[in-house]
């Protein structure tokens, strides 16, 4: 067992888990959020994209114990004053989602994206989500998302 | 997955003291994670050598770039001095997997694990890399043995990868659509003396391509190699490229490659 001691959203969390325990399982198991999602689980889709340190990491390839005393963001972090954070906002105005299973991913993805690159193009926003899988909508409504939150943001 | 207990060495020594013949060494987990997790692999100690500061970090002398093992792919990618001195090198880290596989995966991870389609192998070879351990320095030519495989002994630890500035270089991929690894990856690479070509994804591990270098050696233009066809019996042949195709590819991706340079 392992004590994994995180600031996940702002909040200080301590938990004793087996040291194989998964990122992602820790998030969704351990702490019960569940919107960081896991589709592949070979970190190839990137439903399970979350922050660490302020990076964008794939959470189902990442072991809870080796980001010991890290700052996490997830999915639910991303609100605040109840107000959704305007890559949430731009995904919602641009329907840039259908079913909605890769939505976290991609919204952790992008952001990690316009603080790397305050107004990428088309093709910047297409390379950097090589690695966000979604099998609805294509990628049309998603890349004018990121630009609609790139104009916001 | 199956358990296994979690290590986090601060320094080489122990690092070096807790490996055993079930014993792995973590740094990114790009591969190691999900082959545990798929079953592939399974060991009883997990060491996680990213915790050792000593081993992380990008140092540029006169005539090498010197990498840490576990630096990060997204680290040399923005690399100023890479950038500067190597720029393919970093052209080369920017172009693997994607954004959060760049944000964990290592040099050291990658080469330690040898993927016959993975980058970096093919720099190391092109650009005369020699591979830093704890107890030894190896070059390249003489490190990738095969396969997955590496003249690394068990618990030897690779500390850094110190490349050779070359007069120019550059590295061109057919990627696999998906993965992004490398169908065919052509790295070359000219210093005063020769012109090395280092050839990843084609053959079961990365190799210099003798009659390239050679022709590129007597005359470093693309015309050198035209209409030049290579055996392609030795080549991978699967579901993305026949031998054939990739023997083509090499040849075509050697031409891109002088033509960016």
């Amino acid at each position: 067992m392992t004590k994994v001691n995180l600031e996940v959203n702002g909040k200080k969390v301590s938990k004793d888990v087996p040291d194989h325990t998964i990122l992602s399982i820790f998030l969704r198991d351990n702490l019960n959020l569940n919107g960081t999602h896991v589709g592949c689980d070979t970190s190839q889709c990137g439903a399970c994209v979350v922050h660490v340190n302020g990076k964008s990491i794939k959470s189902c390839s990442t072991l809870a114990a080796d980001i010991n005393g890290s700052k996490v963001t997830t999915i639910e972090g991303l609100v605040s004053d109840g107000k959704m954070h305007p890559m949430q906002e731009a995904f919602k105005k641009m329907h840039g989602l259908q079913c909605g299973f890769c939505t976290p991913g991609m919204v952790m993805s992008a952001i990690d994206l316009l603080k790397n690159k305050k107004d990428p193009s088309d093709t910047e926003i297409r390379e950097w989500l090589e690695g966000n899988i979604c099998r609805c909508t294509g990628y049309q409504n998603i890349v004018a998302a990121v630009k609609e939150a790139a104009s916001k943001m | 997955m199956k358990t296994f207990n979690y290590h986090a060495p601060k320094d080489i020594k122990k690092a070096s003291k807790l490996a055993s013949t079930s014993s792995a060494f973590l740094a990114g987990g790009m591969t190691s994670i999900p082959s545990m997790k798929l079953g592939l692999a399974t060991y009883k100690d997990i060491i996680d050598i990213k915790h050792i500061k000593k081993l992380s970090g990008i140092k540029v002398s006169g005539k090498s770039v010197t990498i840490g093992s576990t630096t990060k792919h997204a680290e040399v990618a923005s690399s100023k001095d890479v950038q500067k001195v190597i720029p393919s090198l970093a052209k080369l880290a920017g172009g693997i997997g994607d954004a959060q596989v760049r944000n964990r995966g290592t040099v050291g991870g990658s080469i330690a694990n040898n993927d016959p389609s993975a980058c970096y192998p093919s720099a190391c070879m092109a650009l005369n890399a020699i591979i830093h351990t704890n107890n030894r320095k190896i070059e390249a030519s003489k490190f990738f043995k095969g396969m997955f495989e590496t003249a690394l002994k068990k618990g030897e630890l690779i500390e850094a990868v110190e490349f050779k500035i070359p007069e120019k270089s550059n590295y061109q991929k057919h990627p696999n659509p998906a993965s992004r690894y490398a169908i065919v990856g052509v790295y070359i690479a000219k210093y005063k003396k020769e012109v090395n070509v280092a050839v990843t994804g084609a053959k079961s591990s990365v190799y210099i391509d003798k009659d390239l270098s050679k022709a590129l050696s007597n005359s470093f233009s693309s015309k050198a190699i035209e209409g030049m066809e290579l055996n392609s019996s030795e080549m991978n042949t699967d579901i993305h490229a026949s031998g054939d195709f990739r023997a083509s590819l090499v040849v075509t991706y050697t031409k891109k490659a002088v033509e960016a340079c």
